[in-house]
């Protein structure tokens, strides 16, 4: 039996996903976690001793396409959306403590 | 005092970008220096209702590394998400590979002084796409280009078997030459195609009792010269700074620097406590990979004798230097022409002369490579095996190789002929002339026998005036041995 969530791992989730919650929406949203992960604990009951996991739900393995370039949308239509530009870049917030990168 | 050692520790990280030509799970194009965000799509945005396909080759040719590391290869692989929050990857995850990695359990061989070489351990290399660029020079605000975003993406973690910055300046080089010769990736450092990650930290042995610093990992290193000094930098820093505090390593008190290039010293990197929760979880848009065993053999079939091993074989089987051997096996092109010109009945020494000297510079000149000079190995065989009999002087052979570029029709020995750079090595002709000179020049005769200061000026002398009666053509070696025979 999993541990049952709480407030705090409400908010730390939160936090993570960058997402700023008022005090009545960390309780709503612990109570209706708690009811989905109850929900998926009912899958527990199941006997899986001999069930191999499973990487993905379709019974479907390599799906390729081949290394051919298509054409992009341009710089134009790709910044179309975009709240803010600043030329031929998308303009966001000032980020501190940069460590983006793979 | 007390007694005190201590020894460097380092583990890589490393990301090198595969050359495909379209990104890894859409069509836009993967390439370096385009306008920015000219090269972006739906995928590439993290749109609603996209879909990632994955691109074969970039598959293939991470499993052509890992094979070339001597990993384990997945039979079965997949995708996974691991989040992301920053704006250069727009849908806030990154496509990766956490439980089930292509490759694991491999190693590297890197070259060290004098020929001695080392196994570092690769505890795993998998598959998994880049982010794009956030520019922060632009003033209160920051600017994103997301042409990079999604080009396929090596990463490469390699166990902490280095012990020095020498080392893991090795293994980068190593690495850089093996994807190179591989033809999956530019690997060029200063463009960001491959980077390298070290985690440091110091075993410090103080009155008989052990103690392990805290890890560092290292970023912004744009050069194999910065990888080096600041391995170097960060031992010294942590050795000051354990007999300072005495702190020692333990859960959660790895920290981040910065490599700072003007100053060369690491900068404390202030992180957010939970930087590292990602969160992995299973990629629902794209399907596993199953890698048959006919399959596997056939990208297998596409691996190369890899640069390291045929360093270690220029050595032993054409008895040149290490360093020579380094010098021929810097670029694939490079070593296959010299191993061509050997395998034409080239002498190796002068065909490894010929190549790192006359024919790096043509093709410097050129701006080609070595065999797109138009000069083929047999010529080039035949010029060495000329020089080593004495009928071209090396001088010569510089000369006719820069008229064999132009003329690639012609042999070296019709050049050498045509153009009068025959040199004479018949003992008896030559010696005829060494007579002529020894009787015309008693003054000089008499400083060589009498063997006083003037000795060898005066053989000097002698042997000149045979070149000069010769115009050049004497073999200079068969002239020497006539006069010391002659004056002793
Ligand atoms: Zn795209």
């Amino acid at each position: 039996m999993a541990k049952k969530i709480d407030q705090a791992q409400v908010r730390k989730v939160a936090k993570l996903s960058r997402l700023e919650l008022t005090e009545a929406e960390v309780e709503e949203f612990t109570g209706q976690l708690r009811a989905i992960l109850d929900y998926v604990e009912k899958m527990n009951e199941l006997d899986t001793t001999n069930v191999e996991p499973l990487a993905h739900c379709l019974p479907l393995s390599n799906v390729f396409r081949q290394d051919r370039v298509k054409e992009s949308l341009g710089t134009e239509k790709t910044l179309g959306n975009a709240p803010q530009r600043d030329g031929e870049f998308f303009k966001v917030p000032k980020i501190l403590d940069d460590s983006s990168g793979a | 005092m007390s007694e005190l050692q201590h020894k460097v520790i380092v583990g890589l990280e490393i990301h090198v970008q595969l050359c495909t030509k379209s990104k890894m799970f859409c069509g836009c194009a993967a390439e370096f220096g385009a306008e920015p965000n000219s090269r972006v799509c739906p995928v590439c945005l993290g749109m609603p209702g996209v879909l990632p396909v994955m691109n074969k080759q970039a598959f293939e040719y991470a499993v052509l590394v890992g094979l070339a590391l001597n990993c384990r290869i997945a039979a079965f692989t997949k995708w996974d998400r691991k989040s992301y929050y920053y704006p250069d990857l727009p849908k806030n995850y990154q496509i990766s590979q956490y439980d089930l990695p292509l490759s694991t359990n491999g190693y590297i061989e890197i070259p060290l002084e004098s020929g001695r070489t080392k196994k570092v351990r690769i505890t795993r290399a998998h598959l998994e796409e880049d982010a794009g660029k956030n520019l922060h020079t632009a003033g209160d605000f920051s600017q994103v280009d997301l042409n990079r975003t999604g080009t396929p993406l090596l990463e490469i973690v390699t166990e902490p078997d280095m012990s020095s910055g020498a080392e893991v300046r090795a293994l980068a080089a190593e690495l850089q030459r093996m994807v190179r010769f591989l033809g999956v990736s530019e690997a060029d450092m200063q463009k960001g195609h491959m980077r390298f990650e070290p985690n440091i930290n110091l075993v410090i042995t103080k009155d008989g009792r052990q103690y392990k610093t805290p890890i560092v990992e290292i970023k912004n290193l744009n050069s194999f010269r910065a990888l080096e000094r600041s391995v170097d930098y960060e031992e010294q820093r942590q050795l000051d700074e354990f007999l300072e505090t005495g702190e020692v390593m333990e859960m959660g008190n790895k920290t981040t620097r910065g490599w700072d290039d003007e100053r060369e010293v690491t900068v404390l990197q202030r992180e957010k406590e939970e930087a590292h929760d990602y969160r992995y979880f299973p990629e629902p848009d794209l399907v596993p990979v199953e890698l048959t065993d006919a399959w596997l053999e056939e990208i297998r079939g596409r691996l190369c004798e890899l640069p390291i091993k045929k360093q270690i074989r220029f050595v032993e089987q054409y008895k040149l230097s290490d360093y020579d051997a380094g010098v021929l096996t810097a670029d694939r092109s490079t070593a296959e022409f010299f191993d061509e010109v050997v395998k034409a009945g080239g002498d190796p020494k002068r065909a490894c002369n010929w190549v790192t000297q006359d024919g790096l510079r043509l093709a410097k000149e050129r701006g080609c490579r070595v065999d797109e000079l138009g000069i083929s190995p047999q010529q080039v065989a035949e010029l060495t095996n000329m020089i080593v009999m004495g009928d071209v002087s090396a001088t010569a052979a510089t000369a006719i190789s820069d008229i064999m570029v132009t003329s690639p029709d012609l042999s070296a020995r019709r050049i050498a002929e045509e153009h009068n750079l025959i040199q004479k090595s018949d003992a008896d002709e030559l010696e005829a002339i060494v007579d002529q000179v020894i009787a015309a020049n008693p003054n000089a005769v008499e400083d060589v026998t009498s063997g006083g200061k003037k000795s060898k000026k005066a053989r000097g002398f002698l042997l000149g005036q045979v070149m000069q009666k010769t115009r050049g053509q004497a073999n200079p070696k068969v002239v020497s041995e006539i006069l010391a025979k002659k004056l002793g």
